[in-house]
Formats: C-alpha cells, sequence, structure tokens
C-alpha cells in the first residue's frame, strides 16, 4: 500500500478538485464570484458526519445526505440572491459561509461547537478519493457540454443576449450555485472522513479564498484547467513544507502573476487537450512560424 | 390578407419624467416587413426592448399571435418566437461563431438533465442533430467557413451577420432588427438588402426593423412608422412617408 504521507496528499487533492470544479462551473463558466462555498463544504462535511456517527448510516449515505443538505440550503439562499448584482451576491455568499462557521461554533449539542467533532469513521482512502474525483470530473465535462453548461457560458458572455435567445437567466444561475454547493458538500463529506475530526474554522473564510484563488488561477472557463490548479496549489506547500507558514502569501503572489501575465489563468477558456500539445510540440521542432494560439 | 401577428395598442413607457413612448400603437400582419424610422432619442429601441419584455409597459397592451404578451419576460419571449438583434452588437464574445448559433438552437433541444448528465443515445443524437442546425444556418449568411473562429474576433460586418444567424436559429415568428445596417457603407447596406431578401424567401419570418438608411428602408419594408420624441407622426406606405411634409421637417428634411 501506499505510505500514509502520499496517501494524504493524494486524498487532499482529490477532495480539492471536487470543490475547485463545483467552483469552475459557478465562476468560470457563469461568472457568478462566491466567497461562501466553504460554508457548503462545512454543511457537508458536518451533516455526513452527524449521519456516521449519530445513526450509524452507511459512508455512501452518509455523504449523500451532506450533499443534499448542501444542495438545499444552497437553492434556498440562491433563491434570494441570486438577483443581485455581481458584488453583491459576492458579499452575500461571505456573509453566509461566516454565518455557518460561527453557528457551529454555537450549535454544541449538535456539531461539538468549536471543541469540533470527532470519532467519525475513516473511510475516505485514497481510492475511494480518486474515484470520486473522476466521477465528479466527468459529471462537470458532461453537464458543461451539454445545453446547460452552454447556456451558462451564454449567461457569463452577454446576459442580455442570453435572456434574448430564451435563457432562463435567473435559473440557470441557481442551477450553477447549487450544481457548486452540491460539490462542496461532496468534497466536506470526503474530508469528514478522511481528517476522522472536523472542527468548524476548518472551513471559514480563508478556505473559500482558497477555493476561488485556486479556480482563477487554473482558467476561468476551463475544467482541465481547474484540476491542475488544485494540484499546484495543494502540492507546492507540500513540497516546499518548510515555508508552509507562507502559503497565503504564495496564493497572493501566485494570484497577481497570473494576472499580469496570464488574465485567463493558466488554461483560460479552453481545455487541455493532448492533440493540442502534440500540434504545438511539433510545430516547435519544425521551426512553425505561429504560435499554437 | 393574411392574419395579424403582432399588435401593440396605446403603449406608453415613463422613464420618470420622460415619456420615452407616447401612446404608441402598431399592427403587423404575418410575412410583412415594417420599418421603425426616427431620429436619436426617438423611442425605438425601447419600443423593441418592451416589446421583448425587457421593459414593462407603463400601459396599454402588447398582443402577439393572439396572445397578451405585456408582462412577459425577455427569455419567455424568446421562447414565445420573438427573436431579436441589438443596436450595439451583443455576441458571446469568447465563445466560437458556431457555439453562438448552437446556443440558440439549444432552445430547441430536446433531452433533459439526466440525458446529458449520462450521455444517452438520446443526447448524443439530439447535439448532433443541434449542430447540424447550427451549421445551416451559418451557411444561411456564409459564415460556415468561420464557425470554429472566437466571435469576438470576426469582422464588424460579420458579427451582424451572426447575430442575425442566432436569431434565426431560435426559429422566430418575428425578428426585430435594430439598425442591421448601422456603421455599414453604400455597398455593404446593398448587400444586407439582398441578404435581408434572401433570408425572407428562405423562411416565413416576420420582420420589424429600425434603421436610419432610408435606402435599406426603402428597398425592403412596404409599411413604415415615423417616430419622433417618442409620438408617432405617421404610418404608411413608403410612398407616401416620403411626401409626408411633417416627416420631412422632422428627420428626412436634414439629409435627403
Amino acid at each position: 500500500m501506499l505510505n500514509a504521507f502520499y496517501e494524504g496528499v493524494i486524498v487532499i487533492v482529490c477532495i480539492n478538485i471536487i470543490a475547485v470544479l463545483g467552483m469552475s462551473v459557478l465562476t468560470g463558466f457563469t461568472r457568478l464570484f462566491s466567497f461562501g462555498n466553504a460554508g457548503f463544504m462545512s454543511i457537508g462535511a458536518y451533516g455526513a458526519a452527524i449521519c456516521s456517527v449519530q445513526f450509524g448510516l452507511p459512508f455512501p449515505v452518509a455523504i449523500l445526505i451532506g450533499v443534499l443538505a448542501a444542495g438545499v440550503v444552497a437553492f434556498l439562499l440562491g433563491s434570494l440572491t441570486i438577483r443581485l448584482r455581481g458584488d453583491y451576491f459576492l458579499i452575500s455568499c461571505l456573509g453566509f459561509g461566516e454565518c455557518v462557521w460561527v453557528l457551529f461554533n454555537y450549535t454544541r449539542n449538535i456539531t461539538g461547537g468549536a471543541n469540533g467533532y470527532s470519532n467519525i469513521p475513516y473511510r475516505t482512502t485514497a481510492l475511494v478519493a480518486f474515484a470520486s474525483a473522476v466521477l465528479a470530473f466527468v459529471i462537470a465535462w458532461n453537464f458543461i457540454h451539454s445545453k446547460y453548461g452552454q447556456n451558462l457560458s451564454a449567461i457569463r458572455e452577454n446576459e442580455v443576449a442570453a435572456a434574448a435567445n430564451g435563457i432562463d437567466v435567473v435559473k440557470f444561475k441557481k442551477m450553477a450555485f447549487v450544481f457548486s454547493a452540491l460539490y462542496a458538500g461532496w468534497a466536506g463529506g470526503l474530508y469528514a472522513h478522511y481528517l476522522r475530526y472536523i472542527t468548524p474554522a476548518l472551513f471559514n473564510l480563508s478556505k473559500s479564498s482558497e477555493l476561488i484563488i485556486t479556480t482563477v488561477l487554473g482558467g476561468l472557463g476551463s475544467l482541465t484547467g481547474s484540476v491542475l490548479g488544485t494540484i499546484i496549489v495543494q502540492l507546492l506547500p507540500e513540497i516546499f513544507r518548510s515555508l508552509a507558514e507562507y502559503r497565503m502569501l504564495f496564493y497572493g503572489i501566485a494570484v497577481v502573476l497570473v494576472i499580469l501575465v496570464r488574465p485567463n489563468g493558466l488554461y483560460g477558456y479552453r481545455e487541455f487537450s493532448l492533440k493540442r500539445v502534440v500540434a504545438f510540440v511539433t510545430s516547435r521542432l519544425g521551426k512553425g512560424v505561429k504560435s499554437h494560439e | 390578407m393574411s392574419e395579424t401577428l403582432l399588435e401593440l395598442k396605446q403603449v406608453d413607457k415613463y422613464f420618470g419624467g420622460v415619456h420615452a413612448i407616447d401612446s404608441f400603437s402598431l399592427t403587423m400582419q404575418e410575412g410583412a416587413i415594417h420599418g421603425l424610422i426616427g431620429p436619436n432619442g426617438a423611442g425605438k429601441t425601447t419600443i423593441f426592448n418592451t416589446i421583448t419584455g425587457i421593459y414593462r409597459a407603463d400601459s396599454g397592451s402588447i398582443l402577439f399571435d393572439g396572445e397578451d404578451i405585456t408582462r412577459i419576460r425577455p427569455d419567455q419571449a424568446s421562447v414565445k418566437g420573438i427573436a431579436r438583434t441589438f443596436q450595439n452588437i451583443r455576441l458571446f464574445n469568447n465563445l466560437s461563431v458556431k457555439e453562438n448559433v448552437v446556443i440558440a438552437c439549444n432552445m430547441h433541444a430536446r433531452y433533459g438533465l439526466a440525458d446529458a448528465l449520462l450521455r444517452t443515445p438520446r443526447f448524443r443524437k439530439q447535439k448532433a442533430e443541434t449542430e447540424e442546425r447550427a451549421m445551416h444556418f451559418l451557411q444561411t449568411v456564409g459564415l460556415e467557413g468561420n464557425a470554429e473562429d472566437k466571435a469576438g474576433s470576426l469582422p464588424y460586418g460579420h458579427q451582424r451577420k451572426l447575430e442575425i444567424a442566432r436569431a434565426m436559429a431560435t426559429k422566430p415568428k418575428l425578428l426585430l432588427l435594430d439598425e442591421p445596417a448601422a456603421g455599414m457603407n453604400a455597398d455593404e447596406s446593398v448587400e444586407l438588402v439582398d441578404f435581408l431578401r434572401r433570408l425572407k424567401e428562405l423562411y416565413p419570418v416576420t420582420i420589424l426593423m429600425i434603421e436610419h438608411h432610408m435606402d435599406v428602408v426603402t428597398n425592403l419594408c412596404e409599411q413604415c412608422t415615423v417616430l419622433n420624441f417618442g409620438k408617432t407622426l405617421t404610418t404608411g406606405r413608403m410612398e407616401d412617408i416620403r411626401k409626408n411634409p411633417e416627416v420631412i421637417e422632422a428627420y428626412l428634411g436634414g439629409d435627403e
């Protein structure tokens, strides 16, 4: 078997890939910024953990209930806030995310409060995490490459034109929001069953920021970019362990650099394709005059 | 005469103290091409926005295909069969030319979320058909060679055509064109007139157009309505309108 360190790295990367894919659909494809998705992770994590510990439900059922709880909350919140314009929507999500973890600090009888919730069974092995991430990617890919995903891109590009082409803007924005919450809840449930002990503060604003930074870094409008972004953001601190304290500083610098050098992120508005890489390499070798773009 | 497709009855629209549309009435028969002219700020685009539900009329009513659509949302208007283009072109700039039209065609794609997530045969078939239809509309406007280009990178004239192709892809009964010849020179507007004629032959669509190029309006429209400061000056056949002294004074006089 893998040693514990590598297993841990794989699990963390895979879990974050799921949360970031949700973010990617919301921010990258619909251009709605949410600084509250850690709140949905938290709901998924506590929901699944309570189902496992309190009610002894099987792992997949517990995860599913956590996911659905996050989705229902997102649907209700979205019904109130989705009509808000850009910045106001962002602030409302930020407020929501903060409310959730502060609330879970208070509900000592249910969530264990600030002391955390413990004795969660260890279920998220590297294999489970990897399989989940692959499944999450396939679902997101199919969603984005259907009329639903195309409608989201249309809304991102021009809301008025999207509506003029028969797209119910409010409905589809809400769909993207719920989608991202379901994914965040999924990631949260897996996370709880990996850590075995969770506290509300794990899912605070800096977790939300990390998700959004990863999405922007990987590239808006690209699922493969999001996966790549997550791998980079999660692996770098492991490689430079001694510098872990400066994690947020590096994120900041990385975002500034990306915005300056590649405003669309590493893979903005296109997907990684082996065909294109081959074409690029051969054109370079053959001293092609034009770049692949 | 054929049936009435669109009817606006005494429509009013205010923006604060400004009476943007002053009891505007219009009846359009199926298959007609109707022109809407008038100086800048006369309320022409406001009328389009009111028909398509971007604005709500403060009073009066709008009937489309025998149905009251006064309080409709823009996306519902599109589903009911009213398509439009915009004065300042509104494309999905970062998407490909083909995707722009595919999104409009998606309105008629018959598959559900489960089909999409599981990639069922039904989904694959519907998706392939949608893309085929989109290519067909691109061929109609002569943009099939640019299918994979980014919409935002097209030259101006092509962008106008793409916007019309996208509007036609929703299979509208009524097409609202907001200054299709804006920014075009004389040759290009002649080409546009030909293009719209061909479009009209291919699809049974009724057209309401706002246009400043009088040659375009004269060549295409049987009927025309002249607006000034939100008020309707006159409605009638082009020949009569050109002789109307009020119209000449308000609008045509300066440059004709």
